[in-house]
């Protein structure tokens, strides 16, 4: 049993397996096409809409369950824990939003990393929890990605990193943004190992996730619709006082400006990554 | 020090009113049928013990307006009273001369060596000119270009940070603000010469970072370092602006601060008063401790000193493990 279920009232424990990605109510509206859709028709569709396929926001555990062949998949770095370095305090103090997210998600942070396979091409694969503290990266995320790439060197494996982030965590100041320098400096060891690294940039990927290791995926793939930036386009506009272009920051727009590689609809992701992956490792394709 | 006069900051105000007392006094002393020479000096030690006094005991948020002070040195300023032969080399050979990060061949004590900086505008003209000190892409690429160049001939790369941030504007955005920050990062971690980092101002987030990978990262005694800025940080997590002097107090944003949780090498002292007061002084004390971080790995082969610097990267962090 995990430090975690023993810690847990016993009304919060999350069942063994995936925890579902849409958590309650029977009817969800598409915030894109306003289409009100039966709940399990969504999840059943990869929490994409089928009526406009608008790509809903998806847990990090839903993601790799979708990503990941059933069998022999295993965490890595989950014994990795948060910490709270500056005694961080604001309206709330940090320890207590960690608390606090932790209640919400049942993750101890905001990456998951697991081993596993695509269509039986072993990879390792880092995911983003955008819903504790809005996928930030702090220490632990940083260690978590970095024993995900060893992981990857040590068995001679792909590493995927999967994001939905508001980029660095402010709440452990300077450590989270040396986060960006440590995460990007590990990467650059796939690449002595000619290993693959591929990116998939979900929404949100921003500020210093999107300006760390993001863009420096040997393929970068986006979600469609995603939003993908720098600043925020809230800063954007503040700064230089004029309207956001429509689509502004949006996959759609990034791949015009030539920014990523491709934009892989969700359901398909599967297929692409194990061809994308079988090809870069110059072995043949998977049926 | 400039011949322009000394802005005073709001909590310099009793130095600001010895100073101009001594002012006036200078002023009538030509007429003054009685020696007040003495009342002079007087007061001018009082205003320096005074400098000291407040200098001692600076809260962040104050040192984040000394490192924002308009007449703090800029990196043209160390450029000319640390380096020689100094060539500025222009462009990121793709799209534009960006002019809010400078750099450039030089020689230190002799040695040719690279230098990169952030660099801000002292009047409103040049302010502009310079972006405020927030670079696009294309100027973390010239930067980029340069770094490649140091390791083509096997020199050293001392880089001067002092920006608020990467510009966040529509621009930046389309020709990939994130990518050209990420890709240096990737560069520095895997450069085969030295790279010597000095925080001499701001100290501003991600586009702070992308030149401030480093072999030693020292920062001025009055420069900050951050995440965010403490206005940023403030407004999101207090929803209010007006809580940045707390946002910079919890946040760590001092070098004192971030040489105690080990995230930087050294503090390098600034004149009593801040660097504001005296370029040449504040440059010689800098070009000391440049001297004694560069001397610390230049005996390294490239592969050792990438070695050392990834294991310094992989060390940043603070986190418990916990096994199941």
């Amino acid at each position: 049993m995990s430090w975690l279920q023993k810690l847990l009232p016993p009304k919060i424990k999350r069942s063994e397996g995936a925890k579902k990605s849409i958590p309650e109510g029977l009817w969800t509206k598409c915030p894109a096409c306003e289409a009100v859709l039966y709940a399990t028709d969504l999840e059943n569709n990869q929490s994409v809409c089928p009526k406009c396929s608008h790509h809903h926001r998806i847990r990090a555990r839903a993601r790799l369950d979708l990503l990941l062949d059933p069998e022999g998949r295993f965490e890595i770095g989950a014994e990795v824990l948060p910490l709270d370095p500056l005694k961080f305090k604001d309206s709330r103090r940090y320890i207590d939003r960690l608390a606090a997210a932790n209640e919400d998600t049942c993750e101890a942070d905001a990456m998951v990393v697991m081993q596993g396979a695509i269509k039986t091409v072993q990879v390792v694969v880092a995911c983003f929890e955008f819903d504790f503290l809005g996928g930030s990266m702090g220490s632990v995320v940083g260690e978590r990605f970095v024993r995900g790439v060893k992981a990857a060197i040590e068995q001679q494996l792909p590493f995927i990193c999967i994001t939905a982030t508001g980029g660095a965590r402010m709440q452990e100041g300077l450590f989270s943004l040396m986060q960006m320098a440590k995460t990007t400096a590990a990467v650059t060891q796939l690449s002595q190992h000619q290993l693959p690294f591929i990116t998939l940039l979900t929404d949100p990927t921003m500020g210093g996730v999107s300006a760390s290791f993001a863009f420096m995926g040997d393929v970068v793939i986006a979600e469609p619709g995603a939003l993908i930036g720098f600043a925020g386009p809230r800063v954007i506009e503040q700064t230089v006082r004029e309207r956001l272009p429509e689509g502004f920051q949006r996959a759609e727009f990034l791949i015009e400006k030539g920014a990523v590689d491709m934009i892989v609809d969700r359901r398909e992701l599967r297929d692409r990554l194990a061809s994308l992956i079988t090809l870069l490792q110059r072995v043949p394709a998977v049926q | 020090m400039p011949a322009m006069k000394t802005t005073f900051l709001d909590f310099e105000q009793p130095i600001a009113e010895l100073e101009n007392k001594i002012e006036q006094l200078r002023f009538v002393q030509d007429d003054s049928a009685v020696d007040i020479s003495e009342e002079i000096s007087r007061l001018e030690t009082k205003s320096q013990s005074l400098t000291k006094e407040i200098y001692g005991k600076l809260t962040p948020w104050q040192i984040a307006l000394v490192a924002r002070h308009p007449q703090r040195p800029y990196t043209f300023d160390y450029v000319e009273h640390i380096f020689t032969d100094f060539e500025e080399l222009h462009g990121d050979r793709a799209f534009a001369d960006d002019h809010a990060i400078v750099g450039g061949l030089a020689r230190f004590n002799g040695q040719a060596c690279m230098v990169i900086g952030h660099q801000k505008g002292r009047d409103t003209k040049e302010k502009i000119h310079r972006n405020f000190g927030m670079p696009r892409p294309e100027g973390y690429r010239k930067a980029m270009r340069l770094m490649k160049l140091a390791e083509k001939f096997g020199m050293p790369v001392f880089t001067f940070v002092d920006t608020p941030g990467a510009y966040p504007g529509i621009d930046a955005e389309e020709r990939g603000q994130s990518e050209a920050i990420g890709h240096n990062l990737y560069v520095m971690a895997e450069l085969k010469v030295p790279l010597i980092t000095t925080i001499i101002g701001e100290g501003g987030s991600g586009g702070a970072l992308a030149i401030a990978v480093g072999d030693a990262v020292l920062m001025l005694q009055h420069s900050t370092y951050s995440v965010i800025s403490p206005e940023g940080c403030a407004s999101i997590l207090w929803k209010s602006a007006d809580k940045a002097a707390d946002a910079a107090e919890t946040m760590g944003i001092t070098a004192a601060r971030l040489k105690t949780l080990g995230l930087i090498d050294r503090v390098v002292t600034e004149p009593t008063g801040g660097a504001h007061r005296d370029h040449r002084a504040a440059a010689l004390s800098l070009k000391k401790a440049l001297q004694e971080a560069l001397k610390q790995v230049s005996g390294l082969s490239p592969e050792e000193l990438v070695e050392r610097r990834f294991e310094r990267l992989m060390s940043y962090g603070k986190f418990k493990e916990q096994l199941n």
